[in-house]
């Protein structure tokens, strides 16, 4: 007996180990959603978010309508996935902020803009993709919020080292 | 230290084009090195362009924007000559600013 309770110790050990690991997964769990995007604070909840449904809810807490105001320019086809250059205009008023969703990546947004007053609605900038996915492009405009979509083919993942 | 923004604000009429380029890796934390050991995250999280005391463009951002990011806007309201100050701050509370004036 006493040969065999050596490795058996060590068992115990490695699932205390994993419990107490998993309790301090669960500490970070989100406690309130934070609708950020109306201040001037970084809306850490919503960079935390898997899914695009999840990002948009903790991002602005409503759903987006599609539209044809909103403009949004990606290549159909992106050689390398760790630089991809993607831009949004639109001929909505009052645009009070830009965000961008890549659907496929391990966290949906990918960046939001705040677009003070006076300043043109229209944003570019270049993105990470981590395989061919959709891309969601979402202005909020006096209030209300409205999207447009790209599928965008990556040949080369960007987040492979 | 050189700063790590490049900035290019131009007036044209009664619009500002500015572009900025700043150097930061902008580490996922979902990739490893050589070693199999994994690159901690390491991003910026906010970026900010005031001009005349007021923000006229904030970006936040997540992991998912390129290393050494690029951005691109247009403002209203700014003449020649006036400054516009660029500051980030990233995820390990690193921070960097620098002043432009707009051309």
């Amino acid at each position: 007996m006493t040969t065999t309770s050596g490795p058996l110790a060590t068992r115990r050990l490695i699932l205390q180990g994993a419990a107490s690991v998993a309790l301090l997964g669960l500490g970070n769990l989100p406690f309130a959603p934070a609708h950020a995007a109306a201040n001037d604070k970084y809306p850490e909840e919503a960079f935390k978010q898997k899914n695009e449904a999840d990002a948009i809810k903790a991002l602005y807490g409503r759903n987006a309508e599609p539209s044809n105001k909103v403009k949004l320019d990606a290549p159909e086809i992106a050689e390398n996935g760790g630089v991809v250059p993607v831009s949004v205009t639109t001929t909505l008023d009052k645009v009070s902020s830009i965000s961008f969703f890549v659907t496929e990546n391990p966290f949906a947004l990918a960046a939001s803009y705040k677009i003070a007053e006076g300043t043109i609605p229209g944003v570019a900038n270049r993105l990470k993709m981590a395989k061919t996915t959709k891309l969601v492009a979402i202005v909020e405009a006096d209030g209300k919020l409205y999207s447009a979509t790209k599928e965008v083919k990556v040949t080369v993942g960007g987040c492979g080292g | 230290m050189a700063s790590s923004i490049r900035v290019r604000a131009t007036s044209n009429g009664d619009i500002t084009e500015v572009q900025a380029l700043i150097q930061h890796p902008m580490d996922t934390g979902l990739v490893k090195d050589p070693k199999g050991e994994v690159i901690p995250a390491h991003y910026i999280q906010q970026l900010t362009f005031e001009c005349n005391g007021k923000d006229v463009f904030v970006a936040d951002w997540g992991t998912a924007v390129s290393k050494d990011p690029y951005v691109k806007f247009s403002f209203k309201g700014a003449k020649k000559g006036d400054d516009l100050k660029i500051s980030w701050t990233d995820n390990k509370g690193a921070s960097d600013t620098t002043t432009a004036k707009i051309a």
